[in-house]
């Protein structure tokens, strides 16, 4: 009998006196020979794949004695959110704690924004434009549609900013603080070349900082602008990537954001290097604290509302971010999953792209075999936006009721009476993150008298 | 009380700015064609966002964003503009008779804008289409990234003009201080000829076009390769 076993890691054969390196395993190896090979970093999609310390550090207390639950079917747990009650004459109202996060038509197919829209109204809530403009896809399946203005501009006009129900300046992403958006040239067809202003087929790099203003002083009066150009009507966002959250966010609210989207380095993206995904930023459950931390202390929690994105995948991701302070959750890698990216009915074709169900991230090459992320028109054509839409009505249900449950285990009437008494830590840096007692504890790492937290 | 035919007067040191721009927003629907603004003082975002086939004067400076995302409206600041004068202007008219900041028409999308003096760093950053005349020098980083419209200079232009430009036109009377990645002389087709006599024309500029030379895109950096790293 051959030592080598023929179901080794990766189907290849094993022999257990082969030992990996830690440090150079396969994908470092592979890394290294395909720099070598074509010379120039790798670029993809999707979010950090490296571990990080996450949400499923935590853990819900749950009622005991001293908490009292709720009735899981009878006894009501609200979940509506109300967004934009600081400056603007108009608020957003949501049915759930769970919105769509800004994704491109370009990133994405003019199918597949559709469906983004449809699902997002068919479980109330927004979703959000993205680096590409306005399409009339997702403004007319969209009954609340979050407009980005991003550094780039693209598409940008005083019509648009007039008819989006919110307004959400873009200074940062979380996949990538610092950077600027990517689309390459293999998704630059003619209508997103239209829609953009540039050259048919090239490798678009956006800008990453904003054209007429740099600084929170400055972008104090570019709000103001987009203001009085919209007739104070609008609620308007600032969305920061994870980086210095406790005073990005505190000089976003004295720049008069109405609402703070705070995006952590396991968010998504369409394109983007990945040394950049993968090191730069800090992760989700490191910046909600220090973000909470900064609005009260401005007596701004609750006023200025914090959405936060990065990562959440489940109703016990949103619920821990709700109970750690967030106002309201965002998605976009998981809903594209809800509408079918990584399908394992597309198995074969995964394999034709050299990738798989399940691993598929190179969004940027427009060869999605389920048609969401691509603008060829003939895999574009196999999205349903209609099932698509279902799909993620059901996906994002599903995530509400379990924070729901959660909640109502936790005693509470509303999701936003979780708190971080309801929490505690499996590892000390999760404690340390967010800032609740490690499990079995009354140990919070770096709390002191004196920071008051 | 003011008729269409007449100029109607707003005083910003009595009147708030928003009663001012909700007004000229008003416009797009009737009342008053030509409208003048007193004592602006600075003020920022003055008439922007305007819809309609206006004529209004700014009497005096204005600060950042003057005139942002005009749409018809011949809009004139009789003095001179902070950051962002007309940025995003997606059509009609904007004239600087003094001097411009930084950004002026970034990212514009249509019309034209007439500075008569200087025009700072970063002007037509990110242009998508706007047509602007600098009859001045205008300063460092200017097109960057721009996409596609005109940019004229009667003067000259500062470093690192046109950095990673797409395909606006660019066209230069005086000295241009260097060149940013990606931007090169190109050759004055009688296209361009026709295109920067209207707009000298238009500008009213005291300038021919025999003294411009044009510069553009060499188009080296619109696809990533390897070869190209130094110029990223």
């Amino acid at each position: 009998m051959s030592d080598f076993d023929p179901v080794g890691p990766n189907g290849t054969n094993w022999h257990p006196g082969l030992r990996e390196s830690y440090i150079f395993d396969r994908n470092t190896i592979h890394e290294i020979r395909r720099a070598a090979s074509q010379g120039i970093y790798d670029i993809r999609g999707f979010g950090a794949k490296r571990k990080l310390p996450h949400f499923d550090d935590l853990l819900f207390l749950g009622a005991s004695m001293s908490r009292y639950p709720l009735e899981g079917y009878r006894e009501r747990c609200g979940t509506d959110v109300v967004l934009g009650t600081r400056h603007s004459k108009n608020q957003i109202h949501l049915k759930i704690p769970i919105t769509i996060a800004g994704m491109s038509f370009g990133a994405l197919s003019g199918p597949a924004k559709e469906a983004l829209g449809r699902g997002a109204t068919m479980a109330g809530t927004s979703t959000t434009t993205g680096d590409g403009g306005m399409t009339e896809e997702e403004r007319g399946h969209s009954e609340i549609l979050v407009y980005q203005l991003l550094p780039s501009r693209y598409g940008m006009n005083p019509d648009d900013l007039r008819r989006a129900d919110a307004i959400e300046v873009v200074v940062g992403q979380g996949a990538k603080p610092g950077g600027g958006g990517m689309l390459l040239g293999q998704k630059i067809s003619d209508r997103v070349a239209e829609m953009r202003n540039l050259p048919k087929g090239i490798d678009q790099r956006s800008a990453c900082r904003h054209p007429d203003w740099t600084g929170p002083d400055d972008l104090e009066i570019k709000i103001e602008e987009i203001r009085e150009i919209t007739d104070w009507q609008k609620p308007i966002y600032v969305k920061i990537g994870a980086s210095r959250p406790y005073y990005d966010t505190q000089l976003a609210v004295k720049a008069g954001a109405d609402v703070i989207v705070l995006d952590g380095m396991q968010g998504g993206t369409a394109a983007t290097q990945e040394v950049f995904i993968e090191h730069v930023g800090l992760p989700t459950l490191a910046c909600i604290r220090q973000a909470v931390q900064a609005l009260q202390e401005m007596g701004m929690h609750r006023e200025v509302q914090l959405i936060v994105s990065g990562g959440i995948r489940n109703g016990a991701d949103a619920a821990k971010a709700l109970a750690l302070g967030a106002d309201a959750v965002s998605i976009g890698v998981a809903a594209m999953i809800a509408l079918g990216d990584n399908d394992p009915a597309y198995a074969e074709e995964y394999a034709k792209i050299g990738s798989a169900a399940g691993f598929y991230d190179d969004w940027h090459e427009g060869k999605d075999p389920t048609g969401i992320s691509t603008q060829d028109p003939e895999l574009a054509a196999r999205f349903d936006p209609e099932q698509g839409g279902r799909r993620l009505n059901n996906y994002l249900k599903t995530m509400t009721l379990e924070v729901q449950t959660l909640a109502r285990a936790a005693g509470k009437s509303h999701v936003h009476n979780l708190e971080p008494e309801d929490l505690v830590a499996l590892t000390i840096e999760a404690a340390a993150m967010a800032r609740v007692p490690l499990a079995g504890t009354e140990w919070i790492p770096g709390h002191t008298a004196a920071n008051g937290w | 009380m003011a008729t269409a035919t007449d100029s109607e007067v707003v005083d910003l040191a009595v009147t708030p700015l928003r009663e001012l721009n909700q007004r000229l927003h008003d416009a797009a629907t009737g009342g008053p064609r030509s409208w003048r603004i007193v004592n602006p003082n600075g003020a920022h975002a003055i008439a922007v966002g305007i819809d309609a086939e206006i004529d209004v004067t700014i009497a005096g400076h204005t600060g950042y964003y003057a005139a942002g995302m005009n749409k018809h409206a011949t809009v004139t600041i009789e003095g001179n503009a902070g950051v962002g004068v007309g940025e995003n202007i997606m059509s009609g008219r904007i004239h600087v008779k003094g001097n411009a900041s930084q950004a002026c028409a970034a990212t514009g999308r249509g019309g034209l804008v007439v500075v008569d003096g200087n025009a700072s760093s970063r002007c037509g950053i990110s242009m998508k289409g706007v047509e602007i005349v600098v009859k001045g020098d205008i300063g460092h980083m200017s097109g960057f990234m721009a996409q596609s419209g005109t940019l004229v200079v009667c003067g000259d232009a500062g470093d690192a003009l046109g950095d990673s430009i797409y395909e606006t036109h660019i066209y230069v009377r005086g000295s241009v201080q260097g060149l940013g990645a990606d931007c090169i002389e190109k050759e004055l087709k009688e296209f361009h000829r026709e295109e920067l006599g209207r707009l000298l024309a238009a500008a009213g500029a005291d300038a021919t076009v025999d003294e411009f030379r044009r510069y553009g895109s060499a188009r080296q950096l619109y696809t990533f390769t390897i070869d190209n790293a130094g110029a990223y």
